[in-house]
């Protein structure tokens, strides 16, 4: 019975199908299923479907994202489950991520959160244009391993720096790791700052970010 | 009786029933969802006029926007001389990406930070080449400090130029100062307005969004009556409907909001319906400067502009390889046709490669050439005496086609000729002139162009203003000696 029912999740993470994803989320929930075996059984193996097709050239950025959406959806309809039960899903890592202050580009850095949340990062989105202290603010809230800092202007990228003096002075590093990225920004630039990393685009942000955490 | 005939070949996306419905729905889109406007003296210009505020969101209703469409201006040059633009006077006319971040060095191929230097060679090669009509801030200075880093690369394009100037600023201080710098080279405030020798990219945010600093530059702009040229910038896919009609609405609602801010600000301040659309790499995320779709969807945008009767700007001509290579011939080659065809009247983005991030010299040459058959096919086809053939073949003795009178005041008009970038020679020829490929003879032409350019005689009291100012302005950043001057 639940075999069917892990074949549905999975198909509707791997359709990008979020009222699928919803819809079976709350008959595990209904029939009294272990919400962590859902996850673990159901919709990772889906996504992970959709990240090996994506690698292999098969599968494009949407049905990336729209996997994400549908597994994301799932998670919502869940969590309150595993709370109930007091069970919680070990995540990767907690990442702060944000384009600095001054800056408005946003596509690059979606992506880099699409992929780590993908990847089972726990990701805290600031959005863009993002006042320098509030990357902290949030590091520290909610106990962040990695903060990401975006820029794509030769101008804003000095906000990067600014990010990880604020973090030091909040006395949050060397715990929070920082890494940089972005169009102008360079290895040479993120060692300059003393970030912790550089990736020049979303897979490899995945990789590096695994790194930093011992994954 | 001399019978004109002028085969023009245009390239109209849009049927001119689609082009209402783009501009309809766009209308439409102003009142629901409207648009964000994060700057209160935009949202009060528009507020003044009837629109109705609600958070940071601005209902624009159609009249307003009727009401600015009105008063902008039909026309305008921004210089005098034959290099100069001559927006809505049916021409294309071309200039080089500008800002950025890395040269394709042409010894190395390393694509490495670009300088002062840089740019004043790229600016040097632009200057030298009749392809381009006008100049622009090609690539960032990565040794001037960043926050005089807009003005200082104009104020190197203005000491090594006399084309118009497709510029554009970073930040509000950038503009005022940008302003400054070309009121001294205008010789006044109201010289410059009367002749604007430089026009102003100012970009919303897609999806239907002004910031702060977007909108304050319309308004800054505007009552400076110095041009500006709204770069709007749907992604197709990404950061706008994935269909290219969609984005074209999108790109519609973005510059008419923009319009409507700007003529609110000054009524007939002069003002571009200008544009960096593109569609969104589904692999990789990019925004591809080289898809045939980013050319189409140029082509589209521009046709809606023109269909209000506005002077229309696109991005097209950069290539997204990463070196000047068959990707680079190919991508540049096809976007300058369809700008051409599209009769969009000024085309940026000449000499990039990488995204919009990497600007070349040697690309800019080859590219050159690439415009000059795109324009050349844009003439079509053309006879203007009283016969097509007959009288050619009443003065033909034997087969002298190439001893004709006709061919030696024809030919130069007939066809584009090409510099030896282009290689028509013989296998032998060519190899024994070293067997060059196009890359190493665009480097020769490019090192022979910086060879033979002279710098533009400028009144030495205007020179001296020029780098005054900027040298106050620099030693406040702690820059000391001038990089490029
Ligand atoms: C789209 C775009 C815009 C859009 C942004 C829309 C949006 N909602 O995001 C709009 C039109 C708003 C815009 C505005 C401007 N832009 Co702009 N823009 C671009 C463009 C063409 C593409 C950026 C993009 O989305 N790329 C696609 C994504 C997937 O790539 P990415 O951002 O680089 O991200 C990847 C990596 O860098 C990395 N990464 C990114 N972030 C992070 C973070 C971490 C932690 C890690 C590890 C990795 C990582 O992974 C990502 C995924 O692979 C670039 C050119 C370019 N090629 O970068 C110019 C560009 C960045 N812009 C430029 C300019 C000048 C501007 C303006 C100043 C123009 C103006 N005069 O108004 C304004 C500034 C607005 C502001 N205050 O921010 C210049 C910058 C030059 C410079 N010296 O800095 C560029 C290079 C273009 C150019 N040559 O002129 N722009």
């Amino acid at each position: 019975m639940a075999d069917g029912l892990f074949e549905a999740m999975r198909r509707s993470v791997e359709e990008g199908d979020v009222a699928a994803a919803e819809a079976t989320a709350r008959t595990a929930v209904d029939e009294g299923l272990d919400p962590l075996e859902a996850i673990e059984s159901g919709y990772v193996p889906g996504l992970s479907c959709v990240g090996e097709g994506f690698a292999s050239g098969e599968l494009y950025l949407p049905d990336m994202v729209l996997a994400a959406k549908a597994m994301k959806a799932a998670m919502s309809v869940l969590e309150p489950e595993m709370k109930r039960r007091g069970a919680t899903r070990s995540v990767v890592g907690k990442v702060v991520l944000g384009t600095v202050k001054g800056d408005i580009h946003e596509i690059g850095k979606n992506l880099v959160g699409t992929m780590l949340s993908a990847s089972g990062f726990e990701v805290h989105d600031l959005g863009v244009d993002v006042p320098l202290d509030r990357f902290a603010d949030v590091a520290g809230e909610v106990g962040a391993d990695i903060v990401g800092v975006s820029a794509l202007l030769t101008t804003t990228m000095t906000n990067q720096r600014a990010v990880i003096d604020t973090l030091t002075s909040r006395g949050l590093r060397p715990t929070v790791k920082v890494i940089v990225g972005g169009a102008p920004v360079t290895q040479a630039w993120a060692d300059e700052i003393g970030a912790d990393g550089y990736s020049e685009d979303a897979v490899g942000a995945v990789t590096l970010a695994r790194r930093l955490v011992g994954a | 009786m001399t019978t004109d005939v002028t085969m023009r070949p245009r390239l109209e996306l849009l049927q001119p029933d689609a082009v209402d419905r783009v501009v309809g729905e766009a209308l439409q889109l102003l009142v629901e969802p409207g648009v964000k406007v994060a700057s209160q003296d935009a949202a009060d210009l528009l507020a003044g006029a009837g629109a109705q505020l609600a958070g940071s969101t601005v209902r624009i209703p159609e009249r307003v926007v009727r009401d600015a469409l009105a008063t902008v201006p039909r026309t305008f040059d921004d210089r005098e001389g034959h290099a100069a633009v001559r927006y809505g006077a049916g021409a294309v006319h071309f200039d080089p990406g500008s800002c950025g971040v890395k040269v394709l060095d042409p010894e190395t191929l390393d694509r490495r930070p670009s300088t002062a230097d840089d740019l004043v060679r790229i600016v040097k090669v632009a200057e030298m080449l009749p392809a381009y009509a006008a100049q622009s801030p090609a690539v960032i200075c990565s040794d001037v400090p960043a926050e005089i880093g807009d003005l200082y690369r104009l104020f190197l394009v203005l000491l090594h130029s006399n084309k118009p100037v497709v510029t554009g600023s970073f930040q509000a201080s950038g503009t005022k100062a940008m302003i400054g710098l070309l009121a001294v080279d205008a010789g006044g405030p109201e010289a410059l307005a009367s002749r604007p020798r430089a026009v102003f990219d100012v970009c919303p945010s897609p999806p239907l969004s002004w910031t702060e600093f977007g909108a304050s530059n319309l308004i800054d702009l505007a009552r400076a009556r110095v041009p500006a040229e709204i770069v709007s910038m749907p992604l197709a896919g990404g950061a706008a409907p994935v269909t290219l009609v969609g984005s074209i609405v999108q790109h519609a609602a973005e510059c008419l909001s923009g319009i409507a801010i700007h003529q609110l600000a000054e009524p007939g301040a002069p003002i571009v319906w200008g544009g960096a659309p593109a569609i969104l790499d589904m692999r990789t995320g990019s925004t591809p400067m080289g898809a045939v779709e980013t050319a189409m969807l140029n082509a589209g945008c521009a046709q809606v502009g023109r269909s209000l009767g506005l002077p229309t700007h696109g991005y097209l001509g950069g290539s997204d390889a990463k070196i000047v290579d068959a990707q680079s011939g190919l991508e540049t080659g096809i976007a300058a046709v369809i700008g051409v065809l599209a009769g969009i009247d000024l085309v940026s983005g000449a000499g990039m490669l990488d995204l919009l991030l990497c600007q070349s010299a040697e690309k800019l040459v080859i590219d050159a050439e690439v415009i000059g058959m795109a324009q050349r096919l844009g003439r079509g086809v053309e006879a203007s005496g009283s016969t097509l053939a007959l009288s050619t073949f009443a003065e033909l003795v034997g087969g002298d086609f190439l001893g004709l009178d006709e061919t030696r005041r024809l030919f130069r008009r007939e066809q584009f000729l090409p510099s030896p970038v282009i290689d028509r020679q013989s296998d032998e020829a060519w190899r024994q002139a070293g067997g060059l490929d196009t890359f190493a003879r665009a480097r020769q032409r490019a090192a022979q162009l910086v060879d033979d350019y002279r710098v533009p005689t400028i009144d030495p009291a205007v020179r001296s203003d020029l780098v005054e100012r900027v040298r106050g302005l620099a030693e406040d950043v702690g820059l000391a000696t001038l990089p490029g001057t």
